[in-house]
């Protein structure tokens, strides 16, 4: 699904890299453990966290993850997304709990890593 | 090519910028970017755990047609038991650590994934040793 398309379903603000939306994503993976998320190896992966900071952005560098959606009103620092923008990573805050987002997701067809 | 990128203990900052560093270097470079994936995926776990348990490290990276080597090396408290450190979930993270998101316990475990060759030695009370190797023409199957 168009990352524009996922991002109205579910109800998310986009912080930073609009000029990415029209990206494809076709899985989804949610964590607060970022040695977990750097096992993942697929592509068109989009990361659902709560842990807000720096290294939630360089793991998503590490791991080319094209998107990330910040859950539970978790707020976005300014060198996250000067960090983001560096890096193409479109970053979203989101108001509802993981588990919310993670069904929303699930609904419209998004596909978990395992 | 040779490079080297210091890592102060505690900073989390900065943890990730070789990292960093040395993805641009190699996508500049037209490596394959599988293979650049499992060199910086390798190297941000290494680095994040001279931050992370460390006080201090040096990491130096080496690049030549045949493949990437990188050698992380810290003064800090070394491992006792390597062994039980290589198990995936075992983790001595403090709460700060954890905090940022780490402590999972799958960082060592990870770089080994990753690397088509993998050292590890350390001295304890005084550091850590790593050395990761990946071939640039490598066949590794995805892990
Ligand atoms: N450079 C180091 N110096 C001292 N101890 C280390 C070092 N690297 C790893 N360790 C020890 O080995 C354990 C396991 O390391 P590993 O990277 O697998 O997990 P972690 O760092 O605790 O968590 P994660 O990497 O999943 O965020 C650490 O908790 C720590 O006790
Ligand atoms: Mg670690």
């Amino acid at each position: 699904m168009r990352l524009k398309n996922l991002v109205e379903n579910i109800g998310g603000r986009v912080v930073c890299c609009e000029e990415y939306l029209d990206r494809e994503i076709e899985y989804a993976y949610a964590s607060d453990l970022m040695s977990d998320v750097l096992t993942v190896k697929c592509e068109n992966l989009l990361l659902i966290t709560g842990l807000a900071n720096i290294q939630t952005v360089r793991t998503a560098e590490m791991s080319d993850l094209q998107a990330i959606i910040f859950v539970r009103n978790k707020r976005v620092n300014e060198d996250m997304i000067r960090l983001a923008q560096e890096n193409c990573i479109v970053l979203i805050e989101y108001p509802g709990t993981m588990f919310r987002v993670s069904g929303q997701l699930s609904s419209i067809g998004i596909k978990p890593v395992y | 090519m040779n490079f080297e990128f210091k890592v102060q203990g505690g900073d989390f900052v900065r943890a990730g910028n070789a990292s960093s560093q040395v993805k641009k270097i190699l996508k500049q470079l037209n490596v394959d970017s599988a293979i650049i994936k499992r060199v910086v995926v390798a190297l941000y776990e290494g680095e994040v755990n001279i931050a992370a348990h460390a006080f201090n490290g040096i990491i130096n990276v080496e690049i030549d047609t045949e493949r990437i080597l990188i050698k992380l090396d810290d003064n800090g408290p070394g491992i006792p038991d390597i062994d039980l450190a290589m198990q995936p979930g075992y983790s001595t993270a403090s709460p700060i650590v954890r905090e940022m998101g780490f402590g999972a316990g799958m960082g060592l475990p990870n770089i080994k994934n990753n690397s088509d060759d993998f050292k590890i030695s350390s001295v304890v009370g005084k550091g850590t040793h790593l050395e990761i190797t990946v071939n640039l023409k490598s066949t590794k199957e995805e892990v």
